[in-house]
């Protein structure tokens, strides 16, 4: 464990049970999350991308603690919140918020977005009287909002403005931790680059700490200090994000960045092109070995025996491949 | 959905123009002989498969229903036709598959049996409506190499309808830049990229983190909200969100002018952007 790290994730674990027939018996697990291992400095963006169902919104909810996990520990300022239960977990929730997908569902449409912004600090008890209605305006600017939006109902706002709420009422606790779950894939293309921009300025004007969670690696990478590529349950490459372009080593990452357009069509057609085939398996039941092999272009006889453990190969750059 | 004539009249209305699809405007044709055109000569891909899709019928009844409509198969015949067209655009043990329905596809599947049968009849042009939106990158790659390919193997034109600055750069040899239901800047991809000449354009194509260049690079912001459609600005439409604007921008609409080769741009500025670099320069 890092002494620098403000999360540290160790063989996290989170099955989800899948029933049958009238009793509910267990028939199987969808193995969402199977062994997750990785830590988030003080200060810093990690980014996790993969395709869907890889279980990046999974890890997320986890560390949030809005499940109960099957297996491993998630430290946060390092009291471990697996064992956490009730009133301390309530606490420590304070610390950590959730910027979710979409701004159409997360917001109550019945409410205003004045008392959206502000319920999570009547929930935790941090204003009285006047400084409610002060801190609500000051959260509206710190978004780019105006305080007279307050009064005004969800449906009143476009798509981007309501991801800014979502973000104000994320900010309302301050929280040192904020798990941004694809909190721009939902927006237009000149309203994502707002809506990064703004996030990016929060992280460092109130010195946050982010897991960035989303699908679109370039969006990914430019936010993100490192990035952690997942893929059917599994870490499969962790670095920095400048060496991930430059130098990615698992398959999978390498065909992940190729199927990524860059928006040049001079840079674009020299690139290597590494075509997938097929679509990602089911997680109830994973390929045996690397859960990448039937997909892998680099495969060989070992992949499909043995599963490749996350392993650093210098520096902070670790992968999971027989091959790297 | 225009030059498919699919917009539903009322409310919609064609107000004027023409579209001309092999000689023939398409606006002057009867409804019996569009319903010729529509599926056999210009076929559509949309945005979501699993909203367009029969949820009740097998895929291959789908597929056959169409081949029996346009081509005039019988069952057997169109049946068997359809089992081959989802073995072309890649469906894996595709005999077995074509007897099961919609929900046990994945998205990416859907898609290509939404491919299918815009292929089904042949047609000399296909439009795709933000083809791969609701798909996995991997799959999107794979779902666009497949339109790529039918593209330069059957000779079929294709318009790509898209919001990603990525799979036009890739996929597309001539780009038509939109905004507020008006053309901002129209040129071959290569030019609109290299020399981008309206505002919009440069801001789009400057907004857009990139894989391949430094990450702490600043990306630029267009700054604002799309217009209301029912209530546009007088004069350009991009003039309240343009570094730009000036006086004139407010008041008149600009025309489509002659930037370079085969290039045009609706921007009274468009002469002085030769460098987009500028454009950031500015603010």
């Amino acid at each position: 464990m890092r002494d620098d790290a403000l999360v540290n994730v160790e063989n996290l674990v989170m099955y989800f049970p899948v029933t049958a027939g009238l009793m509910r018996r267990r028939v199987a697990d969808v193995k969402a999350v199977d062994g997750v291992s990785f830590y988030v400095r003080k200060g810093e963006t990690l980014g996790l991308v993969g395709e869907s169902g890889c279980g990046k919104t999974t890890t997320g909810r986890c560390i949030l603690r809005l499940y109960k996990i099957t297996a491993g520990n998630v430290y946060f300022k390092g009291k471990n919140l697996a064992e956490m239960g009730g009133k301390e977990l309530r606490s420590m929730r304070r610390h950590m918020q959730l910027i979710f997908q979409d701004p159409y569902a997360s917001l109550d449409p019945r409410m205003t977005a004045g008392d959206i912004i502000g319920e999570p600090l009547q929930v935790h008890n941090l204003v009285q009287g006047r400084e409610y209605q002060e801190q609500i305006d000051e959260l509206l600017r710190l978004v780019e909002l105006e305080p007279r939006m307050a009064v005004r109902y969800p449906h009143e706002f476009s798509g981007g403005q309501r991801q800014r709420i979502g973000i104000a009422r994320a900010l309302a606790v301050r929280p040192d931790f904020i798990v941004c779950d694809e909190p721009v894939s939902a927006l237009d293309v000149s309203i994502q680059t707002q809506v990064i921009t703004l996030l990016m300025r929060l992280r460092e004007e109130l010195k946050l700490t982010y897991l960035f969670i989303a699908h679109d690696l370039s969006v990914v990478r430019h936010i993100s200090d490192r990035v952690a590529v997942m893929y059917l349950g599994k870490i499969m490459e962790i670095t920095d994000s400048d060496e991930l372009y430059d130098n990615p080593l698992n398959p999978y990452t390498q065909a992940l960045l190729s199927a990524v357009p860059i928006p040049d069509p001079v840079v674009d057609r020299q690139r290597k092109r590494i075509l997938l085939t097929g679509d990602v398996p089911s997680p109830i039941n994973p390929p045996s070995g690397c859960h990448f092999n039937p997909r892998c272009h680099m495969v060989i006889d070992i992949c499909k025996e043995e599963e490749p453990e996350l392993r650093n190969i210098g520096g902070e750059h670790w992968v999971a491949c027989h091959r790297a | 959905m225009s030059i498919m004539r699919l917009i539903p009249y009322p409310p919609g209305i064609i107000v004027g123009g023409e579209i001309i699809f092999k000689g023939r405007d398409l606006l002057k044709v009867t409804e019996e002989e569009i319903r010729h055109v529509r599926g056999s000569q210009i076929a559509m891909i949309f945005q979501e498969p699993t909203t367009s899709l029969n949820p009740v019928l097998t895929v291959k009844l789908q597929l056959a229903e169409s081949l029996m409509l346009h081509r005039g198969l019988d069952k057997q015949a169109a049946g068997e036709e359809a089992v081959k067209l989802l073995e072309i655009v890649g469906i894996p043990d595709a005999a077995r598959k074509a007897e099961g329905y919609p929900h046990q596809f994945s998205g990416g599947m859907q898609q290509r049996v939404m491919m299918a049968m815009a292929l089904s009849c042949n047609p000399e042009l296909l439009i795709a409506d933000e083809p791969t939106t609701s798909v996995d990158v991997t799959v999107q790659a794979q779902l666009l190499e497949l339109i790529d390919n039918l593209r330069s193997q059957f000779g079929t034109a294709v318009i790509l309808i898209t919001h990603n600055l990525g799979m036009v750069a890739r996929y597309v040899d001539r780009v038509n830049v939109m905004y507020a239901g008006r053309l901002m800047e129209t040129g071959p991809t290569d030019a609109i990229f290299a020399e981008p000449r309206h505002p919009y354009t440069i801001g789009l194509i400057a907004s857009v983190p990139r894989l391949d260049l430094p990450r702490k690079r600043k990306l630029f912001v267009i700054e604002g909200l799309p217009p209301n459609l029912a209530r546009l600005p007088q004069g350009c439409p991009f003039h309240p969100r343009c570094v730009y604007a000036l006086d004139r921008c407010r008041q008149e609409k600009p025309e489509l002018l002659e930037v370079g080769k085969n290039h045009y741009s609706a921007c009274f500025r468009s002469g002085e952007l030769g460098d987009k670099r500028g454009l950031m320069d500015e603010r």
